[in-house]
């Protein structure tokens, strides 16, 4: 049988789940149903509509998300199952005895096509001035289903006023068909718990803490309720018409920093099927949209990983050789929904967040005085735009402390969506443009930077570093090809042992003045984790506050969404298990295609701390600019 | 609310928690207790209720905003319930909910100035063969007449 604790269902329906067996050899472990008078097999515990899709016929869902658990309230996927007096919804029928189903009867499609009127008739269907015209999949159903008119009436006002009180997320309750993917999404997927329905009967709407705004609750920003809305009831803050302002601003140099994830994603928004990397493609069509420069944020993950590193580095050093009480784990602070849901719910570990700033930040702080001072021009006439997978960066960039170069470091931070809508309102068809490169002085990034769009990808680049750091030898003399493969894959919480072993090698240039020799690191075994989405990070941080396995590790990362940046509150719609696996190989391949594979071998980030960064990692001036301070939040909702 | 209230609160509900046991299905139990004692389950104790069950506040809210007999803002110290069903309302319901309009001064839903009566419609009580029911905090009173409301108010402290 299955592991049920694995299982993402809450807890007070993990005892209603039916345990599909492992071993479908055992007697009784498949059953043979009959859908449309087609004989399928299928292992016990099947619902009728995964049944239908081995099948190969279509069902109509809506509150369903391969994501999330059964809720079967939207009703939509009803089948007719013989000998049973009402239709069943197929989403929440667990198969556990043969039986015949039919998928399109009179009584199936007459309920169906009065769901969607019913649905309908409490709608605010705006479609026109709705950013998921064309995506939206109560739209589609109505399309399918062929509604041509409103026999329940239909919404012509807003019903709810839009809470745009947050700089990530906004909600526009008029839109919400309460499916309650968002609830599921944040109390079951990513244990934050901000949404929840309020209200009974035809009163029920779903909100926050006593109604409370976004932006007063404990939301991280994650974006992942975006993700999964079928409607545009929640949708990302969308900066676009900003920055369409500052390029046709002539006295603006309006520049870009793109990270890993968008690229291997954005081409689904083009039609084109998950897995495809549209790195240079884009380059060329954020050139011709009118960004006055493109740079590549796996710059400033190369940057993350030695300044980072170094600060692990020295964290092991105080704790193992002078003995003074240091916070470790060191836990990573590249993704700002994690950060914030360590502000609230662990305020005690914010000494063990790596003070280093997320790559987005960095660049930032970079473009308005390094590059602004190199290229000649005054750091307010810059206007710093962010391409990122997510939706919390939008408030990360909005934190009162991301000022380090004097002005706001990132002025927009702009979602994979909302760029794949710029670029097709500038008329580009991205698959179709020519090959294009990255700006100087921060042209080329290592494969490193570029898989931290994965979960996972954060520590294997580090380790990439620091055992070439610490050891002197090659990466590749220690993992086959370089590739970490135990730091791969979906799996929740990754834990791995790496025993460093007896030789050392000589201290790197760039550390000499931290640390004298490596003799102290002999026979130690180096412990890191890895978990994604804010559910496992929760598990890992329990974990360490009881002084279990993980509070014995060395370094830890963490990332606020399920399978890391590639899955972010920010990429195309829809996001799946599938999607998320796709899109991470078209990451770790391209890594694999590139030679320049680590952080410490980038030429540029050797350049910039023999120009500018001259006092190296972790000194005065990458302090000032690189490194950041976090919040005590707290849990409390005042 | 102040420290030493909170204080008093955390104390309070942790008692309760073990009382009832720390499970989801507590929830409603707890929930009740600091209703019957407070006249209504004030925003911290809702955020308290959930740290100690480990579940999240606006599921207490949720909750909450389900059950009519369950309120996050303070009321009158009586709250007085009238059955606005069908049965109680062909027994005369309407007469009484007038009389008792008139008597308190307010109108269905609100609260009387010195916090004395909050006035409140509720659905079926289960004496559909005494009605108009009349319910006063825990206590219900059956085939109310207007003058009866009257005299019963005037009883209340």
């Amino acid at each position: 049988m299955e592991n049920k604790d694995n299982l993402r269902a809450p807890v007070s329906q993990k005892s209603l789940t039916v345990e599909k067996p492992t071993d479908l050899t055992t007697i009784g472990g498949t059953i043979t149903v009959e859908i449309n008078e087609k004989k399928v097999s299928v292992p016990l515990g099947t619902t009728i509509l995964e049944a239908c899709k081995i099948a190969g016929i279509s069902i109509p869902t809506l509150c369903n998300h391969e994501d999330l658990c059964v809720a079967g309230v939207c009703r939509i996927c009803v089948v007719e199952v013989e000998g049973m007096r009402t239709l069943q919804a197929s989403c929440a029928y667990p198969i556990t005895a043969p039986m015949k189903i039919k998928t399109s009867t009179p009584m199936v499609r007459k309920a169906r096509r009065n769901i969607i009127d019913l649905l309908l008739s409490e709608h605010y269907g705006e479609c026109y001035s709705c950013f998921r015209n064309g995506k939206c999949e109560l739209q589609a159903l109505a399309k399918e289903y062929g509604v041509d008119s409103y026999p329940y009436g239909h919404v012509d006002k807003p019903k709810y006023e839009v809470d745009n009180s947050s700089y990530s997320v906004i909600r526009d309750m008029s839109k919400c068909i309460l499916c309650k993917r968002c609830v599921r999404t944040c109390i079951d997927l990513q244990e934050v718990g901000v949404l929840e329905a309020i209200d009974r009967g035809d009163k029920t709407h779903i909100s926050t803490f006593l109604d409370k705004p976004l932006a007063d609750v404990i939301c991280i920003n994650c974006g992942q309720c975006i993700n999964r809305c079928p409607t545009a009831a929640l949708r990302a803050n969308d900066p676009s018409d900003e920055i369409w302002a500052a390029i046709d601003d002539p006295t603006k140099h309006v520049v870009i920093q793109t990270a890993p994830s968008p690229r291997a994603a954005i081409g689904e928004e083009f039609g084109l099927g998950a897995g495809h990397s549209m790195t240079r493609e884009l380059n060329t069509a954020l050139k011709r949209i009118g960004f006055d420069k493109v740079f590549d944020t796996n710059f400033t993950a190369d940057l993350t990983i030695i300044e980072e590193g170094t600060e692990l580095i020295l964290r092991l050093y105080k704790a193992l050789v002078k003995k003074e009480s240091i916070a470790l784990p060191q836990l990573t602070s590249c993704s700002p929904g994690w950060v914030k849901f360590l502000e609230h719910y662990y305020p005690e570990y914010i000494d063990n967040l790596s003070s280093a700033k997320s790559p987005q930040q960095m660049f930032g702080a970079l473009i308005k005085t390094f590059y602004a001072k190199k290229a000649g021009i005054d750091p307010k006439d810059v206007v710093s735009v962010a391409l990122m997978p997510c939706s919390a960066k939008k408030f990360e960039c909005n934190r009162p402390e991301m000022n380090s170069s004097g002005y706001k470091d990132v002025d927009y931070g702009l979602t994979t969506r909302e760029m794949a809508r710029m670029i097709k309102e500038a008329g580009i068809n991205l698959p179709e443009m020519p090959k294009g490169d990255f700006d100087n002085p921060f042209g080329e990034a290592s494969g490193a930077g570029l898989i931290f769009g994965a979960t996972g990808g954060v520590m294997e680049a580090a380790l990439r570093s620091v055992v070439e750091f610490v050891l002197g030898v090659k990466v590749e003399d220690v993992f086959a090809n370089a590739n970490i493969i135990p730091l791969r894959g979906f799996e929740g919480v990754k834990y791995v042992e790496i025993p460093l072993g007896e030789k050392m090698g000589p201290v790197p240039d760039i550390l000499k003045h931290l640390v004298p020799n490596w003799d102290w690191l002999k026979g130690v075994t180096l412990k890191v984790a890895v978990a994604h989405g804010t559910a496992n990070a929760k598990k890992v941080m329990d974990n360490i506050k009881a002084g279990g396995k993980f509070s014995e590790c060395h370094f830890v990362e963490l990332m606020a969404c399920p399978g890391g940046c590639i899955g972010g509150g920010g990429q195309p719609i829809p996001t799946t298990p599938e999607i998320r696996k796709k899109r991470a190989e078209a990451i770790y391949a391209e890594d694999e295609s590139l030679t320049l594979r680590k952080s410490h071998e980038n030429p540029h980030v050797v350049q910039i701390y023999e120009e500018f960064l001259t006092e190296g990692p972790c000194g005065h001036l990458s302090h000032k600019l690189l490194h950041t301070h976090y919040t005590k939040r707290g849990r409390y909702i005042a | 609310m102040l420290v030493l209230e909170k204080n008093a609160m955390t104390e309070e509900i942790e008692l309760l928690v073990v009382k009832f046991g720390k499970s989801r299905s507590s929830l409603l139990p707890i929930l009740q207790d600091i209703q019957r004692s407070h006249k209504h389950i004030p925003d911290f104790a809702q955020q308290e209720v959930a740290r100690l069950l480990d579940i999240h506040p606006v599921e207490v809210y949720s909750v909450i905003s389900f059950y009519s007999f369950l309120n996050s803002n303070a009321k009158g110290r009586n709250i007085v319930r009238l059955c606005q069903t069908i049965t109680c309302d062909m027994a005369g319901k309407e007469n009484v909910a007038k009389a008792i309009e008139r008597e308190l001064g307010i109108k269905f839903g609100e609260t009387t100035k010195d916090n004395k009566f909050t006035l409140e419609y509720v659905n079926c009580l289960g004496m559909c063969d005494q009605g108009p029911a009349l319910l006063i905090n825990e206590r219900v009173f059956p085939k109310v007449t207007p003058e009866k409301a009257v005299q019963i108010l005037s009883e209340v402290k």
